[in-house]
């Protein structure tokens, strides 16, 4: 029981939340603010007791696992989550149901906990759907439009069908091992054709999941459709928390498949970055254009994952720490602006600087984060995974990784452009920022800065995986 | 001397330029930073030739190194030899100078400052960094200040030029990246350290690759043709200070890599392709100064001038001879205070007459004289007179070029020689126009140059003076770190 409460206590806070919030909602219910800040506390407290009496364990016979990666990977989810209740403020107090959108997200953020932890395809296959199926239900919160009721059918179509082929694989999987267990996969699993179908399937519900090229597919629509917290929660969170199982999957699982998913991987990461930033070269919207800069950034990680080696763990694990702030950020300001002067269009950021330095800077500095300028933490992050991929690779594949970051960085200072050299007659109006937004930009440009620059951070990481 | 304080004090300028309230505060917050780093740099001289005197013998002074991501085996390492400490000179007196001449700057004075600062951090970093990686962090450093600075205070077709030259610039980021992944995978031992990657060799097949890489890649920050497309629109739209700086200290951070990084680390692949690099100099060096006759835009001129000559300094790289190479430094020095002087020039003479026409203007001499006497000293630099730096500098190139004895680099050499008849051609006309003849028609009350512009001029005149009257000094300077370059070259294969 002892051992129970500490292995899993980041789920139990989240399910404790999650029914917190259930009997407010049914009870007499709390204004928006005040629930606001009672959901920020809460997620604040589960992130600082995650880092203490962090043990290693296994429970329900191997069904659940944890260990120091797991736990700090976790720490790194509901950090972002926590950063999303501060940042998208002005969006929540107008919703009539945020409690339900945080049971939701909550909900989410509980299935990606299991999901990490996983210890066998069945844990693995519920807690998957228990991640994506709230995501669908929170693009649907913009009641009002219709975009938004598109983006969730479009996303709870593909996350079906992307299951399906998931449970076709586990089925093929389990009919040529006889066992649903990772721990006794590794030494079951060979390149038979069918063992290799069978991982296929599995690594196009991955693709599915983390919009890799050709899954990539839903990823623009639903952004540009879902209120700003949900494309958020996709493109950083749900990213993340995919890739970390992926790589374990990848790493641990199907080691013995290295030969096939190498080669695979290497070329999907080609494909996805050059098809996301070609794509984000002629975006107007600034989701969309989000939508295909995260697709490009999966590029990257792939990059990474190609690496095989705990180098390869480390430096996914810091890129997507990176990633939380400076996509964040990203969002952050771009919710402020739609939310209040309800405007979504890049060309409608000419001239954003005259009226709001403070999110002008912050933006800037997320694109320059994003885009691997230093001394910005995205430098670091990206060029670990080149590093990290680039230990196997030939001189090509990281020519053209490093080419791509010159395409990225045309489209990235596109909206630098806007912010700050176009003219505009009608910028957007000064716009009123208030605290919990002001305190997220600020916690994410200190963790844009300062990540990279502090070492430690890397080498700690490091130091799990 | 403690190193880090040439990184620290511009980053504590950049903070208190940001913190300062109101313009008159963030330009002295910016001119006393700038000074302190001058002094430091001068210091830095002092104290590095007492060390030599004092019978130092190792090749890099005042080392110190820090853990920096372990796990990657990559350390804060910073030392400096002769060419270290002759580039930064050269970049305290063009910071000094630059922020002198934009004292003038009313649009958000507070970003421009920092920016400037940011960017001269970024520039010092690399000068004194001994960790390929840490070299590479400074050099990206200083890309994104250099498109702001284009590109919210530039004129002209300020937005493309700005993209077009991070863009290129990211792509030379690009492939030095590549190249030093390469490096660090293929040399063994896994190290971004350039003592240790000194020390051991690099195998051959992996040199064959990384080395134009890197020197390709390093090149475009130099204006190596067919790559330096960048350099006319980049210097002619940015603000004065911006081409300063650009011209004066960007342009070198690709000189410097070209020599410490691909060169030294790589001394037998430097061998093999040496041949391409001169051709591509040469080119450069005729091109440019052919280019520069057709222009009439004053900004333009000393731009395409300014491709003409960084190509001696790749020639002078790429003759594999110590004194080539000496020169090569010393035509980085020279040509960064002469062209950040010929762009505050020019900056001053279109505040006054609203145009960079040559055409347009005339008989600039009877109004301001200082402003027309400057421009004469730094015209005749630019052609090379003795006496001032260019003459020094491209005389050491010529020497050294000489040595090889054979008919493909003499040929080289005199076509590079042709190129000071164009140049003299170009740099008398324009000055002629500009600063001769009657004086044209609405000229008759603009006023010489102010305290701030004079002090400017005066610090850029000094280094040019020292460099072209007495060059032993910086002679002395470099020469032991080019003989340590060379003498991996001629015991290479």
């Amino acid at each position: 029981m002892n051992e129970f409460l500490t292995l899993m206590k980041s789920e139990l806070v989240i399910s404790i939340i999650i029914f917190l919030l259930l009997f407010i909602k049914i009870g007499k219910g709390m204004s928006n603010s005040s629930l606001l800040i009672l959901v920020q506390g809460l997620l604040l407290a589960n992130f600082i007791v995650g880092f203490f009496a962090v043990e290693e364990g296994v429970l329900f016979g191997g069904l659940y696992k944890t260990n120091l990666l797991i736990a700090y990977q976790k720490s790194l989810l509901n950090l972002a989550v926590f950063l999303i209740s501060l940042l998208f403020a002005d969006w929540f107090k107008t919703t009539n149901h945020l409690a339900e959108f945080f049971i939701l997200m909550l909900s989410a953020l509980l299935g990606m906990f299991f999901l990490i932890s996983s210890g066998n395809l069945l844990m693995f296959y519920l807690s998957l759907e228990l991640a994506t199926i709230p995501v669908a239900a929170m693009a649907n919160f913009d009641l009002q439009k219709r975009e938004s009721s598109e983006a969730a059918v479009k996303m709870i179509l593909t996350s079906a069908f992307s299951s399906g082929i998931l449970l076709f694989g586990i089925s093929l999987v389990y009919g040529t091992t006889g066992t649903i267990s990772f721990d006794l996969m590794p030494s079951l699993v060979n390149t038979s054709p069918l063992q290799v179908m069978a991982f296929i399937f599995l690594f196009a519900a991955f693709a599915f999941k983390l919009s890799i090229v050709p899954f990539h597919l839903w990823t623009a629509d639903v952004y540009q459709g879902s209120p700003m917290p949900t494309a958020a929660f996709l493109s950083v969170i749900s990213k993340g928390a995919f890739a970390f199982v992926f790589i374990t999957a990848l790493y641990k699982v199907f080691q013995p498949l290295h030969a096939v998913w190498y080669n695979l991987i290497m070329l999907l990461s080609i494909l996805t970055m050059i098809v996301g930033n070609l794509f984000a070269l002629r975006q107007q919207n600034i989701k969309r254009f989000l939508a295909f800069s995260s697709i490009a950034q999966v590029g990257f990680i792939l990059v990474g994952i190609s690496s095989n080696s705990s180098a390869g763990i480390a430096s996914v694990v810091y890129f997507v720490l990176i990633y939380i702030f400076s996509n964040l950020a990203a969002f952050g300001v771009a919710s402020v602006i739609a939310s209040q002067a309800n405007k979504e269009l890049i060309s409608d950021y000419k001239g954003l600087y005259q009226t709001n330095p403070f999110i002008s800077w912050m933006m800037a500095l997320a694109l320059f984060s994003l885009a691997g300028i230093p001394p910005t933490a995205g430098f670091f992050g990206k060029l670990f995974l080149i590093t990290a991929g680039a230990e196997q690779a030939n001189y090509l594949f990281v020519l053209v990784v490093a080419l791509n970051l010159v395409v990225s960085l045309y489209y990235y200072l596109k909206i630098v452009r806007a912010i700050f050299m176009d003219k505009n007659e009608q910028p957007v109006k000064k716009l009123a920022l208030s605290f919990s937004v002001k305190l997220g930009l600020i916690i994410c440009a200190a963790g844009i800065v300062l990540t990279g620059l502090f070492s430690w951070i890397y080498d700690y990481i490091s130091s799990l995986s | 001397m403690n190193l880090l304080s040439l990184i620290l004090v511009p980053l504590v300028t950049a903070i208190a330029v940001l913190l300062m309230r109101n313009k008159t505060q963030v330009r002295w917050t910016a001119f006393a930073g700038a000074a302190i780093q001058l002094a430091l740099a001068v210091g830095l001289l002092c104290a590095y030739r007492t060390a030599r005197l004092n019978g130092a013998t190792e090749q890099m002074l005042f080392e110190q190194q820090y853990k920096w991501f372990p796990g990657w085996n990559i350390s804060f390492h910073l030392g400096v030899d002769g060419i270290s400490i002759a580039m930064i000179l050269l970049t305290s007196f063009v910071v000094i100078a630059g922020i002198l001449v934009s004292w003038n700057i009313e649009k958000m004075t507070k970003e421009f400052y920092f920016l400037l600062v940011l960017l001269s951090l970024g520039a010092y970093g690399f000068f004194i960094s001994l960790d390929l990686f840490v070299l590479f962090f400074f050099l990206e450093i200083a890309v994104i200040p250099k498109y702001l600075l284009i590109g919210i205070w530039g004129s002209g077709k300020k937005e493309y030029a700005a993209n077009k030259l991070a863009l290129l610039l990211m792509f030379g980021s690009a492939l030095v990246l590549v190249g030093m992944l390469g490096i660090y995978f293929g040399n063994g031992v896994k190290t971004f350290d350039l003592m240790t990657l000194s020390k051991i060799h690099i195998p051959a097949e992996v040199q064959k690759i990384c080395f134009p890489l890197l020197f390709v890649g390093f090149g475009i920050f130099t204006a190596l043709f067919p790559f330096h497309t960048w350099v006319p629109d980049g210097h002619s739209s940015a603000p004065t200070a911006g081409s300063m700086f650009l011209a004066g200290i960007s342009m070198k951070l690709g000189g410097y890599g070209c020599l410490r990084v691909a060169t030294w680390l790589m001394p037998e692949a430097a061998k093999e392709y040496a041949n391409i690099i001169i051709v591509l100099a040469a080119i450069a060096i005729l091109y440019g100064a052919f280019a520069t006759m057709m222009q009439k835009d004053f900004k333009y001129i000393n731009a395409y001038s300014s491709v003409s000559h960084c190509g001696f300094v790749l020639l002078g790289i790429g003759m594999l001879t110590k004194t080539a190479m000496v020169g090569a430094v010393m035509q980085m020095v020279s040509h960064g205070l002469m062209t950040a002087l010929f762009f505050a020039v020019i900056g001053m003479i279109y505040e006054r007459t609203h145009t960079r026409q040559v055409d347009e203007m005339g008989g600039l001499l009877k109004v301001t004289p200082f402003i027309s006497t400057v421009l004469f000293i730094v015209g005749l630099c630019s052609l090379g007179l003795p006496g001032l730096s260019g003459f020094v500098a491209e005389m050491t190139i010529f020497m050294g070029s000489w040595q090889n004895a054979n008919a493909f680099h003499r040929i080289a050499t005199i076509v590079a020689c042709m190129s000071i008849v164009v140049t003299a051609v170009y740099i008398l006309r324009a000055i002629g126009k500009v600063a001769m003849g009657p004086l044209k028609m609405g000229y008759e009350n603009i006023k010489d140059a102010a305290w701030n512009e004079r002090l400017a001029t005066i610090i850029l005149i000094a280094g040019i003076l020292a460099i072209g009257l007495a060059p032993f000094w910086l002679n002395d300077l470099v020469s032991p770190g080019a003989e340590i370059i060379m003498q991996k070259i001629s015991t290479a294969k």
